[in-house]
């Protein structure tokens, strides 16, 4: 075992290793980012020999250089959310595209870019931007968020005050192999507004993106993801939500290939009654690594909160969940969920999962469980007595499995849009 | 239709526990066959055995459908020709519609027959004619294969199953247990409907109440593995009245 300021000077060392100068900017986002800069400075990078990351190996997400990823070939399926009316924002190679992009008008929302608010002296987001990241580094260090909010240039701020009647769509595109992007986007939902945000995309050869949300009382905001289907890409994602009274949250993110994905989650339930979903459903063939990593605060009495993560793992495919559920001890009546399973299609396969529940209030309901199997001989040898062939009852059983995570999605539609796209990697994947 | 001859099986994992022996069976085309025996003789083994699932290793004898190699066919083959299991332990599937399973499975059996599949709607009006006759509600077609079923729920799933995928060979293991006097007729007229000069029953059960609305032509008496007696309905009664030990005994002597 390394002494922890040994490692910490390691981490301060690789962490100085990749400053540079800060981006040009007004006065309210160079002071998030000088603040974000020296948060990154004193944490350090993330190692491997951080426990936070035991089962995840960090390295190439900071490695020097452009990261390179082949870029897959998506023409063998309709392009995503394609059947929906949304208002369209692309982001080619992480920088925004403005000509294939829609206007930035949506009837009770203000959308704008991250790029042009940073040349103001005073914006709305200047309260959110970088706070949340700030608020997210206890009790764990989150140092990829911080490096995020210092240097990234590109990302859209959403203020929503009323019900818009269609999605905010990101939608990342590639077009170099070669190709990093740093992502930060800033919502603000007003007090009983609500809103559907999409990504889908593989955005970068590899990426890092932080979304910081401020859900106010009564409102809601829907996210649904969907990470590309480059088989190289790496990337680490952060969703920051805090939550007011009677607010809700539904995160849902599908992870389909990618050689390294993190997905880190920090979610505070601030007000009475809030709710808080998160879900994913990971599907890897071979080299696949998909990490969620996943943080729901309790801090208020009578709020719900559900992680429910599904993986579908081959070939050597790893996957990891790390949840948690903590309970303050002024949140009573709290009501906390988390399950992740593991279907391993083989004996290659490796799920990786640490469930935790950390509760000091009394009056609580909350359960876990985290389980990897195979499926289920009894169940196939019934579909097969059917008359069901082996690969049909297979792939009906693994989307049966993946179900639950499905499930927590409140739009039917958008659910079965994603689940046509595992469908189709389960028949590519037979 | 049905010719088991001399059929031997063990346990996969375990060759000292050999559970057919022995068995030779004939079911023509029309008939119906039941057959009775003490728990543990081999029954839904032999049901099994003939369907298709892992764990069994047949080491000796024989199982055709119509002249066709059974024991060399995967399970959906089996299926696909003709051959259906009434399950006495329907399995449960959570997260895969009843109405689902049942269409996928029509469905695969045709393609595999080399007919056309049958549309959405035209499945919907068969299904629902032939859940009402069984008196299995709308809701039990939406919710996952068996899941939360009732025992008497699930049997009555069972032939719903098999009133939809029109087996040529029927094999039901212990269908009335569970079922209360109303299932059982139910049940049994869900079969009945059935019966044609094409269409061949096995019925696996331990009680002679059954046999009085599904009618046998011949009763089978296993035991360990062998069918020891063959004879007409009256000896259902037979077993009825007193049980195996008589006939248990005779053969051994
Ligand atoms: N997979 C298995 N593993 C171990 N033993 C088995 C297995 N399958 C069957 N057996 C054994 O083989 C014998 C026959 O079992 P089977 O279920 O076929 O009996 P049965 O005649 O259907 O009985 P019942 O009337 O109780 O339904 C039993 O002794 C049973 O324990
Ligand atoms: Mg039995």
């Amino acid at each position: 075992m390394m002494p922890r300021a040994k490692l910490k000077a390691q981490k301060q060392e690789r962490a100085a290793e990749l400053v540079r100068p800060l981006p040009q900017g007004g006065a309210w986002i160079t002071r998030a980012r000088e603040a974000a800069l020296a948060r990154w400075s004193e944490m350090g990078a993330p190692l491997k020999r951080d426990e936070y990351w035991k089962f995840t190996d960090p390295r190439a997400l900071i490695a020097e250089g452009t990261a390179t990823a082949a870029i897959q070939d998506t023409s063998d399926e309709a392009p995503m959310f394609d059947a929906f009316d949304r208002v369209k924002l692309v982001f080619v190679d992480g920088v925004f595209d403005a000509a294939a992009s829609d206007a930035l008008a949506l009837e009770g929302v203000e959308i704008g870019l991250l790029e042009d608010a940073a040349k103001a002296d005073l914006h709305w987001a200047k309260d959110i931007y970088g706070t949340l990241d700030a608020r997210a580094q206890t009790p764990v260090e989150r140092p990829l968020a911080s490096f995020n909010t210092a240097y990234a240039t590109q990302g859209v701020l959403i203020r929503v005050t009323g019900t818009p009647a269609k999605p905010i769509s990101l939608i990342y595109r590639r077009s170099a192999d070669g190709s990093d992007a740093l992502l930060h986007h800033v919502i603000r939902v007003e007090a009983g507004a609500e809103v559907t945000l999409l990504e889908h995309g593989p955005l970068a050869a590899r990426s890092n993106t932080v979304i910081e949300a401020d859900i106010a009382e009564g409102a809601t905001l829907h996210h649904i993801r969907s990470q590309g289907r480059d088989h190289a890409r790496m990337g680490a994602s952060h969703i920051f939500a805090q939550l007011g009274a009677k607010a809700q949250l539904k995160s849902f993110t599908l992870t389909v290939n990618g050689q390294l994905t993190r997905n880190e989650a920090q979610v505070w339930l601030d007000g009475a009654d809030g709710s808080a979903h998160l879900a994913g459903a990971s599907v890897g063939d071979g080299a696949f690594h998909a990490d969620d990593t996943v943080f729901v605060a309790h801090n208020a009495p009578g709020c719900e909160s559900r992680q429910v993560f599904k993986k579908v793992l081959r070939h050597g495919a790893v996957g990891v969940f790390q949840g948690k559920i903590l309970v303050d001890r002024v949140a009573q009546k709290t009501d906390g969920y988390q399950i992740s399973q593991a279907l391993l299609l083989d004996e290659d396969a490796q799920f990786l999962a640490k469930p935790e529940l950390e509760i000091y209030a009394d009056d609580v309901k909350c359960s876990h469980g985290s389980t990897s199997g195979e499926i289920d001989a009894t169940q196939l040898y019934y579909m097969r007595a059917r008359g069901v062939p082996e690969a049909e009852a297979k792939m009906l059983l693994v989307l049966a499995f993946l179900a639950e995570a499905l499930d927590e999605i409140a739009d039917d539609a958008l659910a079965g849009d994603l689940r046509d796209r595992l469908e189709a990697w389960l028949q590519r994947h037979k | 239709m049905l010719k088991i001859e001399n059929l031997h099986c063990e346990l996969e994992d375990d060759s000292e526990v050999k559970i057919l022996k022995g068995l030779s069976l004939t079911i023509n085309p029309g008939e119906v066959h039941a057959i009775m025996g003490p728990n543990g003789s081999g029954k839904s083994t032999l049901s099994y055995v003939l369907s298709g699932r892992d764990g069994y290793e047949v080491t000796e004898g024989s199982a055709t459908l119509e002249g066709e190699d059974l024991l060399d066919m995967e399970p959906e083959e089996r299926a696909a020709a003709g051959l259906f299991l009434a399950f006495q332990y329907p399995v449960e599937i959570p997260g895969v519609g009843n109405m689902t399973f049942l269409r996928t499975a029509v469905n695969a059996q045709r393609k595999a027959r080399g007919e056309e599949e049958l549309s959405a709607g035209e499945f919907l009006k068969v299904v629902r004619a032939k859940a009402k006759e069984l008196q299995i509600d709308a809701d039990m077609l939406k919710r996952p294969v068996n899941v939360g079923f009732s025992g008497g729920e699930k049997k009555r799933n069972e032939i719903l199953q098999m009133a939809m995928l029109e087996p040529k060979m029927c094999i039901l293991d212990e269908t009335d247990s569970g079922l209360d006097v109303d299932a059982m007729k139910l049940v049994s007229e869900g079969v009945n409907a059935l019966r044609s000069p094409d269409r061949a029953f096995l019925v696996i059960t331990h009680y002679q109440r059954l046999l009085d609305h599904i009618k046998p032509d011949v009763v089978h008496i296993m035991s360990e593995g062998r069918i020891i007696k063959t004879g007409g309905p009256e000896l259902a009664l037979e077993v009825e009245n007193n049980g195996y030990a008589d006939l248990l005994a005779e053969a051994n002597a």
